[in-house]
């Protein structure tokens, strides 16, 4: 193995290395700067990169630790303690977060060392990454398109072997999705079950924090890592946590697969619905008994997403007004100019938009036609899960309509990108846990292969028997071993 | 032509917790700025709140103490406006779903203005209240020449907020209910509720209107009131002001106005501006909260209120039930007469010597009872001195004063001094013997009828004993004496 193979290994792969010596710490952050510097020029995934600080830590890591020494990159909108965060936005370009987010403190806690800043749509909002205030990152496998959104910048590492792990967060697709365009595995743990404490909110009852990695046995150990309660967050959940590599390698006869109507839509490019039905096939061979069911309420999922998500964001983004921290805007002659001129300089098109939007459905008159009516449809849209849960242990979806798209090619039209999240969205309405994991590939016009991604999803704190069954599809695949031409 | 008021008082009240309302800062005045401080009660980006559970105790038992019906289910809101003092640029609040609703604050007579007591209108009155939420508080601005500058200490405390209903009639009737509700405030170790240190701030909101008109008048809010008497003066004021405006001719506009007590009157602050909208929403970040699970526990908590401990000091000690009010008003001066009456067989002396003596003495040395240099315990010494015939009342004065003076007991002072009654009446009867012998003209006077000439023996039998005899045991031994 020379050093120039190392970053090409999954964490699961890594750890025996650490373990047994042959290769150290130091050397393994060597080899991922060197990749990185090779890399990063051709896909900008990162925003901000600080290896002696990581080798710093490298040199004091305890390999008897689950995650001892494995730098894991860390999305922009996540506080690691004297990193910036900026959420790629200008409001926060010169904020250093003075404490860890919890799920930091405890990726720690287990060994790992945070490395590097990965891009992102501004504070989360976007599908593509190129709402970032910073720069465009591009997809690994087609450098003419988007990596996804709005953990771009984490899936575009992974997918490069410019990171071993990423973090992510994924409000309605936001780690999913991005997994997908890039082909690797990203998992939006349940509501509750990793904290929200330092990770910086956009819609905080839909908001999870997650892994994006190369194989889903990597995802099970970060989560082993960073899930659980914490007194800092009023709405983690007090379950415990299993060890969520239990079940891997355990077969999957009689699980029951549901396939919700809905999700088969016209607006599905074939070679997605190719790949996907393949998947079904696939997973039956395995013993799975596929059903198809219905979430009648599907089709209102966008829609109440952006009422709520935008409605809780128009307050949590309130707080960035230069007063403490931050942009702040020089020579005004009053307050209410200080307000409006450092929030209309610090905050990009995307975001102003949705602050607007939200601020608009929590106005007085207006309250109970969009807020109060959202909230209730997601009451129904969370029990069409709960109901369709009692017949099937997990559903089967494509995570996009679409595989990646051209950079440029959506911007024009908000609702085209909105729409590009209609199968993810509904998962962070009900609170429930999703993975997304390579299934395949599409074929672009200019004949690049554009990864495809397949969308499981289990009820509430299901996460150990989600990453069982992706994981049996997965091994029986060799679509995770695929590497972008770069 | 005839007017009538109509007061409604928002209270807000500062919780005496160890720590803020959403993190574990500590709840502290007085610290250099931004000292008590995290990126909770900052607003930095990605922190979170997570409930002080005693804040949530503190308003529920004041909702008990207040007869207010608890909320099964309350929630969180999230007020949304921007200021500086405001770090999330939002407040969490509580908007349709408060802790606690309905209650009332019964004014009792001690609770008026001294000045007032004699004449109050509608004794025995109480008044019913809208609501109690729970909210945090802002933080501190400080307006420099060019700057301000902002003091994060107390962003996040957690802060009450006690609504009346408009039923507060006069100037008089608010200053009682203030007091009164100060007092069980105190009473249930909720707040020091001290106006001047900001632990207690009220917002006033007053309305005139004709005797003859059934619905309330425009709605003035008065704000800036640093102590009780304060909010009755800038009512009184205003009350004026407004009868004044009516009998002009003129319409009373509803506007927020300041109060400057310097010059006594209130000021424009702002006209009716177009409604604020605070585009309230529960806030995402907090479970709701289901109350029976604290229930249990703050009922046990709720203390002997004040109106409950005047009945019992009148049953109990057999006080006047206007001495019980007094002695109730202060639960610190409850608790020293307590411990001085709770042995004693003269439990109205010790009441006495406590609303008079002791008080004058406290309030001319300017310390309050808890720092009273006269123990309870010492007092009732005192009074059990007296009681026993042992020293005079004349005596006892004395005593008293250097008790105040040295902390020293009265027993001490009383041997000291010297100052022991001679009651035994062998010795007495011994000294009576020789002011008789050495006096026959008095003596005989007295046999012949001049009742005046047992006053001058009495006298001379108190020289005799150098005015150590017990007066009273004297006249009786002459008197038998004389007549033998």
């Amino acid at each position: 193995m020379t050093a120039a193979e190392l970053p090409a290994l999954t964490i699961s792969e890594l750890q025996p290395l650490l373990r047994g010596g042959a290769v150290s710490p130091g050397e393994v952050v060597d080899a991922l700067q060197s990749r990185i510097s090779e890399i990063e020029p051709q896909i900008d995934a990162y925003i901000a990169l600080d290896f002696e600080a990581a080798k710093h830590e490298a040199n004091a890591a305890d390999l008897s630790l689950p995650l001892g020494g494995i730098p894991i990159a860390v999305k922009d909108i996540i506080s690691v303690a004297g990193q910036r965060c900026t959420c790629a936005s200008r409001s926060l370009s010169n904020y250093i977060a003075p404490y860890d987010a919890t799920l930091i403190r405890k990726l720690k806690a287990a060994g790992a060392i945070p490395l590097g800043r990965t891009n992102m749509d501004e504070f989360a909002m976007g599908s593509s990454t190129e709402n970032s205030s910073v720069k465009i990152t591009l997809n690994p496998w087609d450098k003419s398109r988007v990596p996804g959104g709005s953990s771009g910048g984490s899936a575009a590492a992974v997918a490069a072997g410019a990171a071993f792990g990423a973090l992510g967060t994924d409000t309605g697709g936001s780690i999913r999705q991005p997994a997908a365009f890039c082909g690797i595995v990203g998992l939006k743990p349940s509501y509750g079950r990793v904290s929200r404490f330092g990770v910086v909110a956009f819609a905080s009852s839909l908001d999870q924090a997650g892994p994006l990695t190369k194989t889903t046995r990597d995802a099970a150990l970060l989560m082993n890592a960073i899930a659980g309660v914490d007194p800092q967050d009023s709405t983690s959940l007090p379950e415990p946590v299993p060890d969520y590599t239990q079940l891997l390698g355990r077969e999957i006869r009689g699980i029951r697969i549901g396939l919700p109507k809905e999700y088969t839509t016209d607006g599905i490019d074939p070679q997605v619905k190719a790949a996907v039905d393949a998947a079904v096939t696939q997973l039956q061979a395995l013993g799975a008994e596929i059903s198809e069911l219905s979430l009648p309420h599907t089709e209102y999922a966008v829609a109440v997403y952006y009422v709520l998500a935008t409605a809780e964001a128009s307050a949590n983004l309130a707080r960035f007004d230069g007063v403490r921290y931050g942009h702040r805007t020089e020579g005004v002659a009053n307050l209410v100019e200080h307000y409006e001129r450092t929030r209309a300089e610090g905050f990009g098109a995307e975001v102003k938009r949705r602050i607007i939007l939200g601020t608009y459905v929590l106005s007085s008159g207006y309250y109970d036609a969009f807020y109060l009516r959202a909230q209730k449809v997601r009451e129904l849209i969370r029990r069409d899960f709960v109901e369709a849960f009692k017949k099937v242990d997990l559903l089967i979806s494509p995570t996009s309509p679409v595989p990646a798209f051209k950079i440029g090619e959506r911007t024009a039209d908000p609702l085209q990108m909105y729409l590009a999240d209609i199968f993810t969205i509904a998962a962070n309405l009900a609170g429930i846990c999703a993975i997304s994991l390579p299934c395949g590939f599409a074929t672009s016009e200019s004949g690049t292969q554009l990864p495809v991604g397949l969308q499981l999803l289990a009820s509430s704190l299901d996460e150990a028997r989600l990453l069982q069954v992706a994981h049996a599809f997965e091994q029986s695949t060799d679509w995770h071993q695929r590497r972008p031409p770069l | 032509m005839n007017y009538i008021a109509a007061i409604g008082l928002e209270v807000h009240v500062q919780l005496k917790t160890r720590s803020k309302m959403f993190c574990a800062c500590p709840n502290a005045y007085g610290a250099p700025p931004n000292t008590h401080t995290c990126p909770t009660c900052l607003g930095l980006p990605g922190a979170l709140p997570a409930m002080n559970e005693e804040a949530l105790r503190m308003t529920v038992l004041t909702g008990l103490m207040l007869d207010c019906d608890i909320a099964d289910v309350s929630k969180f809101d999230r007020k949304n406006y921007f200021y500086p003092d405001l770090a999330k640029n939002y407040q969490i609040s509580q908007y349709d779903a408060p802790l606690c609703t309905n209650g009332r604050v019964p004014l009792h007579d001690v609770a008026y203005p001294q000045d007032a007591q004699t004449a109050i209108a509608t004794s025995g009155k109480t008044v019913n209240l809208v609501r109690i939420h729970l909210e945090e508080d802002v933080a501190k601005s400080f307006h420099f020449e060019t700057t301000t500058g902002i003091d994060f200490n107390r962003a996040g405390t957690p802060l009450m907020e006690i609504v009346s209903q408009p039923e507060i009639a006069s100037p008089d009737e608010a200053f009682a209910y203030l007091t009164s509700l100060k007092q069980i405030l105190i009473c249930g170790g909720i707040s020091d509720a001290d106006m001047e240190k900001g632990q207690l701030r009220c917002d006033c909101n007053v309305s005139v209107r004709a005797a003859t008109q059934a619905e309330l008048g425009a709605k003035v809010e008065i704000k800036n009131m640093n102590s009780i008497s304060g909010v009755r003066r800038a009512l009184r004021f205003e009350i004026e002001r407004q009868i004044a405006l009516l009998e002009s001719g003129a319409t009373i506009q509803q506007e927020t106005r300041g109060w400057n007590d310097d010059a006594g009157e209130t000021f424009l602050m702002r006209s009716k501006e177009s409604a604020h909208d605070y585009r309230y929403f529960p806030d995402p970040d907090l479970l709701p909260i289901a109350t029976h699970a604290l229930l249990a526990d703050v009922r046990a908590r709720v203390p002997e209120l004040p109106a409950a401990k005047r009945m019992r000091f009148v049953e109990q000690y057999g006080v006047s039930g206007y001495d019980a009010g007094v002695l109730t008003h202060d639960l610190a001066v409850a608790a020293y007469f307590e411990r001085a009456a709770e042995h004693s067989p003269k439990p109205k002396s010790v009441a006495n010597w406590i609303l008079n003596d002791l008080q004058s003495a406290l309030s001319a040395a300017g310390i309050s009872v808890g720092d009273c240099p006269i123990p309870p315990e010492a007092l009732e010494e005192l009074v059990g001195l007296i009681d026993a015939g042992r020293i005079s009342g004349k005596q006892a004065k004395e005593v008293f004063a250097e008790m105040f003076e040295t902390s020293r007991p009265a027993g001490v002072i009383v041997k000291e001094r010297g100052l022991e009654q001679v009651s035994d009446v062998a010795a007495i009867e011994a000294l009576c013997d020789n002011a008789i012998a050495a006096n026959p003209k008095p003596a005989a006077d007295y046999r012949a009828g001049n009742a005046a000439s047992l006053n001058f023996l009495t006298g001379q039998v108190m020289k005799l004993s150098k005015g150590k005899a017990n007066p009273q045991i004297v006249t009786e031994i002459l008197t038998r004496k004389l007549k033998e």
